[in-house]
């Protein structure tokens, strides 16, 4: 079916054929007349937020909790340049979202105009794919594009730049249709590799799936088939910090994250393997450390949707292209088909080292009476909010690495974080945008004071939509991980890693109208948390937490998955020179 | 969609994964790309290139398909044949990339460029210079009383070549197009 209408409408009506409810954005001059579209309607609801990075992250955290694309709506020049952080993050991260940028009307592109910017030049390379459209009769189909190259294979960020007067002009829209755009994944992966992979489960001695947010992308079935397939086989399972969740934190198998701040057992499998199955991860090297000593004597698969991922840091023996759901349905299928073997023996004595590893405790720390320690705060936040319909987002540094030890994650689509990009202040808006597809969820923001200040100004956005987000920032006045890098690598130095002048966070939140808590003595930490969930609105909790705490385990960068300092190790030294230009 | 040539050379069942793929051997590939010709198709390849750190010695583009919008870009790149995985594959995901193809390894393939020289000089040099330009089977296309431009086409290093022997004989100038690539036979 076709109509007329014009650009601006066309863009609300795709929005709508495309099943979004949702929009966060901030008008400007060269989206006003899309904003007028969206004032005539009330199928669509948009967001205001107070700054465009956060309406990216907010459409970020709208798409990791629901599973659908996030649209933000921005305006011109410095609209679509606040957008590039939150782009950037999102195709790291591999996030599908759309974001639509106004530009100037087509006669005065390249003149300098006012708020004008080459947006597709700035944003082609941290787009999965971008389109400058520039006349009406083509911007329904792009439209319509744009939501199928986000989601499909490897999902991410798409940009969308409508010059005003396309947005004016008439043209014909028609509805979405199924593509037929060249740009179809491959979702099946190859079954003689699959069934090769199959062989070598039969096999393992010693074997690890290594999961990722890949499991996450493909959809809740790729959760279910992940569970089936690590249940029936009795292997242990670890993941990366995008891929918490697909796994349930209390499966008997799960050994916890993995990589430069994960738990001794997981990285000592990874090592010690002789079968590792990657599974939607990309051997990022936050995971790998020193790569001429990562899992030395193992045999490897590695299941991606992604052609580009397969030996692009590590070399793998069993490379399977496809969808990891499609791809685990025929791992399952050929599996059972061909007896459901498995050394089981030699995986049980591998199971048995693994619990002497586990026996080392290596989140264990050393609580205090006085003060808040950070990993108390978070145990005693698990244990109060683990029964809720509970969504957690979170900042980038200790408290992240934290949050991932010490909550657990039963479900997928339940934990965002800025994993890729490691994007300072991206876990307020987020959780905003959780917030608005889950009215009713708990929704916490685990923060430090640090990258909170980053888009504090998104607690007026919070306020208006009356959002019951909860902020808890960590507040330890240090930017945490830098101070502790300083410390392991720059002799204790510590430039500028301080926070100073920092505001009162209880009255900055009844400034907003929110409610504010602080918090001190680990006594008083149950009933304050307590009082933050049954707060029915925003809080900033402001948890004032031991200062000069490191994060650990932790894998010195260029040292290998054996070579983990645990708690309270002796730092000085640990890291060379070689080591030191690392980041 | 072009992941399925990508997927064939990551595997081991191509003849090109027999080789080491992790040595550090520096490799010369010819690419050829096969785009939708929309605008800044050209900036995101180039853009790979840039972003990620990769080579690139030569590289023609000119629409092929004048109904269908295709452009063909030919790329000549070297490096490590894991680096050279990675461009094909990186090349791949570019959404608007239609197919890959590496004539290094899919070859044999005919590599053609064409230069056009200008030579300036006089009396002995003026008349070795066109007796070699016969040689090569370059054409003058433009001549003054003490000037030449020759017109060749080749292989690139037959190209190389001509421009070296033209240097003492007054080469002032040189414009090569790149280099086109087929594969040869069906």
């Amino acid at each position: 079916m076709t109509r007329e209408m014009t650009g601006a409408k066309m863009v609300v009506q795709a929005l709508k054929d495309q099943g979004v409810d949702t929009v966060f954005g901030y008008p400007g001059g060269a989206v006003l007349p899309i904003y007028d579209e969206i004032f005539l309607q009330n199928d669509i609801r948009h967001i205001l937020v107070r700054h465009e990075q956060g309406a990216v992250h907010a459409a970020e955290g709208y798409a990791r909790s629901t599973g659908k694309p996030g649209v933000a709506l921005v305006t011109s020049g410095p609209g679509a340049t606040n957008a590039v952080t939150g782009l950037t993050d999102a195709l790291l991260d591999s996030i599908p979202i759309v974001v639509l940028t106004g530009q100037v009307p087509t006669f005065m592109i390249g003149s300098d105009a006012f708020q004008e910017a080459d947006t597709v030049g700035i944003t082609r390379p941290c787009t999965k794919h971008n389109w400058l459209v520039k006349d009406t009769d083509s911007l329904a189909e792009t439209m319509h594009e744009a939501f199928h190259v986000a989601t499909a294979g490897r999902p991410g960020p798409v940009l969308i730049d409508i010059p005003k007067d396309v947005q004016f002009a008439s043209g014909t829209y028609a509805a979405p249709k199924p593509s037929t755009s060249h740009y179809q994944p491959v979702l099946k992966g190859d079954l003689e590799e699959i069934t090769e992979l199959v062989a070598a489960m039969e096999t393992a001695k010693k074997p690890v799936f290594y999961t990722g947010g890949g499991v996450i992308n493909s959809g809740p079935a790729a959760s279910q088939l992940l569970r089936e397939l690590v249940d029936a086989t009795g292997f242990p399972i670890t993941s990366t910090l995008m891929g918490l969740g697909a796994y349930p934190a209390s499966g008997e198998n799960w050994l916890g994250m993995l990589g430069m701040h994960g738990l001794y057992e997981a990285n000592l499998a990874m090592h010690d393997c002789d079968l590792m199955i990657n599974i939607g991860a990309r051997f990022d090297d936050r995971i790998t450390g020193r790569i001429d000593a990562f899992s030395p004597n193992s045999k490897k698969a590695h299941i991606d949707i992604d052609p580009s991922s397969i030996n692009k840091v590590i070399r793998v023996d069993i490379p399977i292209v496809g969808d990891v759901a499609h791809v685990l349905e025929d791992i399952l299928k050929v599996w059972k088909a061909r007896g459901r073997k498995t050394d089981a023996a030699s995986v049980a004595k591998w199971q048995e080292q693994i619990a002497d590893w586990r026996k080392v405790n290596c989140l264990a720390y050393t609580n205090s009476e006085k003060t808040i320690k950070p990993q108390y705060a978070l145990q005693r936040l698990e244990e109060l909010t683990k029964k809720h319909d509970r969504y957690i987002t979170t900042e980038v540094g200790q408290h992240q690495m934290w949050a991932a030890q010490y909550l657990g994650f039963e479900d997928p689509n339940r934990w965002m974080t800025s994993g890729g990009l490691g994007t300072m202040g991206y876990g307020f808006p987020a959780s905003i945008g959780v917030q608005m597809a889950h009215p009713d969820a708990l929704v916490i923001n685990v923060a430090g004071e640090a990258s909170w200040l980053m888009n504090m100004q998104e607690m007026g956005t919070a306020a208006q939509y009356r959002l019951p987000v909860k902020q808890f920032i960590l507040n330890n006045e240090r930017l945490g991980m830098v101070r502790q890098w300083q410390e392991l690598l720059h002799g204790e130095r510590y430039s500028h890693s301080w926070s100073e002048a920092l505001p009162d966070f209880v009255k900055l939140a009844e400034a907003f109208g929110a409610k504010g808590i602080l918090c001190s003595d680990p006594a008083d930490l149950d009933d304050a948390i307590m009082e933050m969930i049954n707060y029915d609105g925003p809080v900033i909790f402001d948890c004032l937490v031991e200062k000069h705490e490191n994060c650990f385990p932790m894998i010195p960068s260029g040292k290998a998955h054996n070579e983990m300092l645990l708690g309270e190790a002796e730092t000085q030294g640990v890291i060379d020179s070689k080591g030191s230009v690392l980041v | 969609m072009s992941a399925l040539h990508i997927k064939k050379g990551s595997t081991r069942h191509s003849a090109y994964n027999l080789r080491p793929t992790f040595s550090d051997v520096q490799e010369r590939h010819t690419i050829a790309v096969l785009v939708e010709n929309e605008p800044g198709v050209l900036a995101r390849v180039i853009g790979l290139f840039s972003g990620r750190g990769y080579n690139i010695e030569s590289l023609t583009v000119a629409e092929v398909d004048h109904t269908g919008h295709l452009s063909r870009i030919t790329i000549v790149t070297t490096g490590t044949p894991q680096v050279i995985e990675q461009i094909k594959a990186q090349l791949g995901r570019i959404v608007v990339v239609h197919d890959v193809h590496d004539l290094t390894v899919e070859g044999p393939s005919v590599e053609r460029e064409l230069a056009i020289i200008k030579v300036v000089g006089e009396g002995d040099k003026r008349v070795e210079a066109l007796r070699l330009a016969d040689i090569f089977r370059a054409n003058v296309v433009d001549s003054t009383l003490n000037s030449f431009i020759f017109e060749i086409t080749g292989a690139p290093d037959k190209i190389d070549a001509f421009a070296d022997l033209m240097r003492p004989l007054g080469l002032v100038e040189v414009a090569r197009t790149g280099v086109a690539a087929l594969l040869r036979g069906d």
